[in-house]
């Protein structure tokens, strides 16, 4: 029986859907067999992400409404032969799917999955009620900023009133350099906050507009420093104690020129 | 940031008050106190009955009487309680009040 994992947040561009699409990849990289749903109906985005929107044939209202099998509408990723993506529809109604509809949904799919992993849309309506209705887990995406960190705490109170217990936070876009000048908060700032335990923290990082730009989550890549993150990501999720990773940049001597031109 | 600031900035002096950081926790504080005050009924029962048994050990009280509300504040939120007193119960005596002869 496997696991069934959302990927929320409350603000919207916080990295729900990179998160989804990179800690979906590397469980997969691990030999897990995981599917990833997009729950975010009308603004389909998971599949590009994953480079994988020239093969979506059904989606998720197919699927739940019985036009197709399930099978059918899980695009099996053209990398990795254990990874699959239900992909959300583009329909106008976002009301397409109920709550019960979802939950019927994920207990189907965590038979035949490890990780079932639903990327959540922007909000606190419909949407986010339906992404969550068959989650056991959480995971809160944020960023250090303010309005990110207070929606994600309004997040977890409704997770914990939906009794999704002890979220997970990732902290994403992480700017070493403000940091460290104090224009930016901290991870222990963050965490003194919201007082959850902490999953990960992600860089804010170029690799990750290359990536997606390519349709190649950034996990493939193993010289990427957001990838290394999320890989660690995955490798928690799956129990192993893995340190955060240091934000300090490897810089190089390309790294220092470019560093100089930059003017930091 | 104002001029000294600026300065500060230049000479690479940025003082902990100065970081924006230090305003963005304190502005994020204030509005979760604010956006944590929608807490669930369940909760204030829950507190009103330990507030009872905890002052209820001190002094008998009217149960049926008390009031407890969170109330915004100028700089925050309060709880506030009205706990009106039946009686006082007497309350064993410190020996090192006592006077010794
Ligand atoms: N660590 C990062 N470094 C640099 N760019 C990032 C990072 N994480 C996310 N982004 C960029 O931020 C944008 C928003 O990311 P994403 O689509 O994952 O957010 P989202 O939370 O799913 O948004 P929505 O609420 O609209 O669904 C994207 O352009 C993405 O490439
Ligand atoms: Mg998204």
């Amino acid at each position: 029986m496997g696991k069934v994992i959302v990927v929320t947040s409350g603000k919207g561009g916080v990295g729900k859907t990179t998160t989804t699409a990179n800690i979906g990849t590397a469980l997969a990289m691990m030999g897990q067999k995981v599917v990833m749903v997009d729950t975010d109906i009308g603004l389909r985005n998971l599949d590009v992400v994953l480079g994988l929107e020239n093969r979506i044939v059904y989606d998720i209202v197919d699927a739940v409404r019985g036009n197709c099998r399930l099978k059918q509408a899980l695009i099996k990723d053209k990398r990795l032969e254990n990874m699959f993506l239900l992909p959300a529809a583009q329909t106008k109604d976002k009301t397409a799917v109920t709550s019960d509809q979802m939950v019927e949904l994920c207990d189907k799919l965590k038979d035949e999955f490890d990780f079932v992993i639903i990327d959540c849309p922007a909000g606190i309506e419909h949407g986010f009620k339906n992404a969550i209705a068959g989650a056991e887990e959480a995971i809160v995406v944020t960023t250090p900023e303010v309005s990110a960190v207070r929606d994600a705490d309004r997040i977890i109170g409704l997770l914990e009133a939906a009794e999704i217990r002890a979220p997970k936070l990732i902290i994403n876009r992480i700017r070493v350099n403000m940091v460290k000048t104090g224009d930016m908060m901290s991870v222990e700032d963050i965490l003194d906050i919201l007082a959850v335990e902490l999953l990960g923290i992600v860089p804010d990082d170029d690799a990750i507009v290359i990536s997606t730009n390519r349709g190649e989550p950034t996990v493939l890549d193993s010289n990427s420093r957001p990838g290394e993150a999320f890989r660690n990501i995955a490798r928690r999720i799956c129990g192993e104690a893995v340190p955060l990773m240091s934000l300090d940049e490897k810089r190089g001597f390309f790294g220092k020129i470019k560093s100089l031109f930059a003017g930091d | 940031m104002g001029i000294s600031g600026v300065l500060a900035k230049f000479f690479g002096k940025d003082t902990e008050s100065e970081a924006s950081k230090t305003v963005a926790k304190e502005r994020l504080r204030l509005v979760l106190v604010h956006d944590r005050m929608d807490i669930s009924e369940q909760t204030m029962d829950s507190l009103r009955e330990d507030l009872i048994a905890v002052i209820g050990r001190y002094m008998e009280i009217d149960k049926d009487a008390l009031e407890v509300s969170l109330t915004r504040e100028d700089e925050g939120v309060a709880l506030v309680a009205n706990i009106p007193v039946l009686n006082l119960k007497r309350q064993p005596i410190d020996k090192s009040v006592i006077p010794e002869d």
